[in-house]
Formats: C-alpha cells, sequence, structure tokens
C-alpha cells in the first residue's frame, strides 16, 4: 500500500461531481496517469471523485458531420473503431501506439487531454484536428477550440471549477492525408519527441509537434513544412532555440517524417 | 470502506482502505498472491488481471473503483482452453524461468490470441511491450505465443 490516505467518492450524475470539485476533489477517469501519481506520492488529493460511471461519460455520438467523443472513452475503444470514417482510422492509429493494451483498456481521451503531460499522444494529435474541448462547469457547456487547450507542462485552459466532458471533431474526408510520428525507443514508452500533420483536401494543412517540455507547438498552416519538410522543419524547430542538441535533432527528424507521410 | 467485486466468479465483500490497489487486495485480503507486484506504477506488467472482461493493471486500479467489479486472476482461468494451450505452449518453449512474469505474460498472451488471431511475430513481441521478463529474453515466450495463434488458424482452416 503506496498511496498516502485519501476518501473516494463516485457521483452518480454531473452536477454531484461539479459539486465535489468544487469541494476540493480530485478527479479520477482511467487511473492511469493518477494512479502511478498516488502510487509515488506525487498526488496527494484528500479525497478523489470517480467520474467513469457518470452518464455518457463514454462513448462517441454523430450531430450532422461533427462527431462527439466522450471525455471517458478509452483509448482501446477508439482503438478498436468506435469513432467512424476517415476520422476514425485516423485515430485508432494514434490510440494504438498509446502505451500498453491493459493500459488503453482503462486510460481515456479526456483523462489524457486533461492531464496535459507534453509527451502524451492526445495532446500531440488533438490540437492538428478541427474541433473543440467541451468543458463543463457549473454554468454549463463552454467550448475551447482544440488547438488552444494545452497551455503548458500539466496546465490546460480548463477552470478549476470544470470537468473536460467531452471532445467534439469535425468528421474528415477520405482523401485526409495524416502523418503521425514519435520517437520512442521501446512500444509504449512516453515519447521524445512526437509530430502530426493533417492535410486535408480543401483546407490549409496542419501540424503540431509534441514532447518539448513545454505546450505543443501548433502550426495552423503548415504548407511550407508539406512542400519542404526538411528545411522547413529545420526552420520551425531553430525557432524554438531548444538547448539540447539531441533534442533539436529529433523534433526536427519527428516534423519531416510526419509531413512526408501527410504527402 | 466496504467494497463488493466477483472474484473469479466468486462474490466477495471486503472491508479495504481506499488507498489500496486491487493487487494487495487479491493478494492480502483475498490471498490470491498468484497476481504478482513489479513496478506499481503501470510500467512492468506484472500485476496484469482481467476486469471486466479486459486486461487491466491491477496496481493502478484503487480499492474504490473496484467495487462492482469482475476479476479473473491467473488462478481463475481453469480449464479456459485458450488458458490451458498457453500453459502447454509456454512449456514446451521454456517460457519462464523464475514465473514472476507469467502471470502477466498469460493473461496478456491470452489477450492477444483472442484479439488479434493473425497477428506475426512483429505484433506478438509489439503487444508484449509492456510486460516485462528480466529471465527468458522472450523468444519462448513469443514462440509460445505464436505456436498457439497457428494451432488455432490450423482449427480453423
Ligand atoms: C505504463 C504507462 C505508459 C504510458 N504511455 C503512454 C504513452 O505512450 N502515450 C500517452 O499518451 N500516454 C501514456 N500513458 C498515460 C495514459 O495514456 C493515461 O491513460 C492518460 O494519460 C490518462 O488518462 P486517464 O483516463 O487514465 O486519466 P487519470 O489518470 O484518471 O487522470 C489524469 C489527470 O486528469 C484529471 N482528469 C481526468 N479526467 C478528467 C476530466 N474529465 N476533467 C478534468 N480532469 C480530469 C485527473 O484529475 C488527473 O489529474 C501511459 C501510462 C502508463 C501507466
Ligand atoms: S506492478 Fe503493476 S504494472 Fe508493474
Ligand atoms: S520468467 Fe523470470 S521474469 Fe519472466
Amino acid at each position: 500500500m503506496k498511496p498516502a490516505p485519501f476518501t473516494y467518492a463516485r457521483p452518480a450524475d454531473w452536477p454531484a461531481a461539479l459539486a465535489l470539485l468544487a469541494e476540493g476533489a480530485r478527479p479520477v477517469a482511467g487511473g492511469q496517469s493518477l494512479g502511478p501519481m498516488l502510487n509515488l506520492r506525487l498526488a496527494l488529493p484528500e479525497r478523489v471523485a470517480d467520474l467513469r460511471h457518470l452518464p455518457g461519460y463514454a462513448g462517441v455520438s454523430m450531430q450532422g458531420e461533427t462527431v462527439r467523443i466522450g471525455a471517458g472513452t478509452t483509448h482501446a475503444a477508439i482503438e478498436d473503431g468506435v469513432v467512424p470514417g476517415r476520422l476514425g482510422e485516423i485515430l485508432a492509429g494514434v490510440a494504438r501506439r498509446i502505451a500498453y493494451r491493459p493500459v488503453r483498456n482503462r486510460g481515456t481521451i479526456g483523462g489524457s487531454f486533461a492531464h496535459a503531460d507534453p509527451a502524451a499522444d492526445w495532446c500531440a494529435v488533438l490540437p492538428a484536428l478541427p474541433g473543440h474541448a467541451i468543458a463543463l462547469g457549473p454554468e454549463g457547456e463552454r467550448r475551447i477550440p482544440l488547438a488552444e487547450f494545452v497551455l503548458g507542462v500539466f496546465e490546460t485552459a480548463l477552470r478549476g471549477d470544470e470537468l473536460l466532458r467531452a471532445i467534439e471533431l469535425s468528421a474528415l474526408p477520405p482523401a485526409t492525408h495524416f502523418g503521425h510520428w514519435k520517437f520512442c525507443r521501446k512500444p509504449g514508452e512516453f515519447s521524445k519527441a512526437t509530430a502530426c500533420v493533417l492535410a486535408t483536401p480543401g483546407a490549409a494543412p496542419t501540424a503540431v509537434l509534441a514532447a518539448l517540455d513545454a505546450a505543443p507547438l501548433v502550426i495552423a498552416d503548415a504548407s511550407a513544412l508539406l512542400a519542404d519538410p526538411t528545411a522547413e522543419a529545420a526552420r520551425l524547430v531553430a525557432t524554438l532555440a531548444l538547448e539540447d542538441p539531441w533534442r533539436a535533432a529529433l523534433a526536427r527528424t519527428a516534423l519531416r517524417h510526419a509531413a512526408e507521410a501527410a504527402r | 470502506m466496504s467494497i463488493t467485486l466477483t472474484v473469479n466468479g466468486t462474490p466477495a465483500t471486503v472491508a479495504a482502505e481506499p488507498r489500496t490497489h486491487l493487487a494487495d487486495l487479491l493478494r492480502g485480503e483475498l490471498l490470491l498472491t498468484g497476481t504478482h507486484l513489479g513496478c506499481e506504477h503501470g510500467v512492468c506488467g506484472a500485476c496484469t488481471v482481467e476486469v471486466d472482461g479486459a486486461p487491466a493493471r491491477s496496481c493502478l486500479i484503487h480499492a474504490g473503483a473496484c467495487d462492482g467489479a469482475s476479476v479473473r486472476t491467473i488462478e481463475g482461468f481453469g480449464e479456459d482452453a485458450v488458458m490451458v494451450a498457453l500453459r502447454e505452449s509456454f512449456s514446451a518453449e521454456h517460457a519462464l524461468q523464475c514465473g514472476y512474469c507469467t502471470p502477466g505474460m498469460l493473461v496478456v498472451a491470452r489477450d492477444i490470441v483472442l484479439r488479434l488471431p493473425d497477428a506475426d511475430e512483429a505484433r506478438v513481441r509489439e503487444e508484449l511491450a509492456g510486460n516485462l521478463c528480466r529471465c527468458t529474453g522472450y523468444r519462448g515466450i513469443v514462440r509460445a505465443i505464436l505456436g498457439v495463434l497457428a494451432s488455432r488458424r490450423g482449427a480453423a482452416s
């Protein structure tokens, strides 16, 4: 038994969950990031509020061309194709490379995004996609553009009285190209450099560079990167003035590979 | 807190501090010591058991979250056909030495066989990346799983 003592609450509905949050409870979803932090006593909550049994917390629904993914949807469900269409294919490919299957069976897209580990895969991919994070607070739902959600290392645009409720994404046409590349010495290990590039027909391509020990770098128009991956990756990484030469080299490589795969 | 869960098909009610993780609950309260603990932060895979039908790290599920769950540990697979085949194959291929990693390996191996019937060696190795073995060098484990996959494909065709 390694964590410090805490009490456990299982809210039955969203108002109860928000009330617990207001009283200072720490939300827990899959527990695949919070669990290690509790065991290592890096997190010392007095009370945890288990979100997993909230109505509609997991699962995917379609509203026209918008796909709404409940924050409690697991990486494994996404890997297994719970999101339809080309968007679902892209997300499934990302999910499969997160951690290991037993971790993916519990870990959730919302928990990962809200945790905002700079090396986390959803933090490296969602900001490239057109859509919003849906925050739920005492006044109801608030939409935060995905590119503006992660603000720093373990820091997001969620307010202290808000929970991440869902991720809303636009469906993608079948001809959408996507490249995703990360550097891990072993499958499932946290990445040392991650990049992705999304090229949707009829829209400006977007890109993200992550695992930077900082907020991800979101490139709203990645046309230059697609046109000349090597030169533009070098230019972009130079602007970051990274201290370690190996990190800069990995970041350039990640951007170049992702761009080449998205062409 | 008092929690009720089903372990290997039998309902159990136990009193536990909320900070107790499932592996300690299984080993300490229910005396099911087949579940092993290595790292206690999700990395080594030794503690992997089935929770609600899918493999999960028992070191990362604390007591409250277990309330109402259905858990199957290495002791609970009995005559399950896939597990029987895996046990025989692990033995034939020398897929264990000290055996510390084996309960977690078997739970994950069974999931691979059932979920990915067409897995090749590269895929089996990728899927095993979350289970560390300090003895065997993995070759025997990979061969044992590939053997069960191949014989099931043979039986299906
Ligand atoms: C061995 C191992 C390897 C891993 N490798 C990778 C990897 O390669 N790539 C990767 O991306 N991730 C990796 N992870 C992390 C994994 O993806 C986690 O599942 C994920 O980061 C957290 O999701 P969770 O649902 O488990 O969240 P939890 O651990 O339950 O919560 C994480 C944090 O988010 C908060 N939170 C959770 N849900 C909400 C919500 N709805 N609203 C507001 N706050 C919330 C919690 O309070 C907590 O601070 C790994 C984890 C392990 C154990
Ligand atoms: S003890 Fe649970 S993963 Fe290592
Ligand atoms: S057999 Fe000893 S750790 Fe795998």
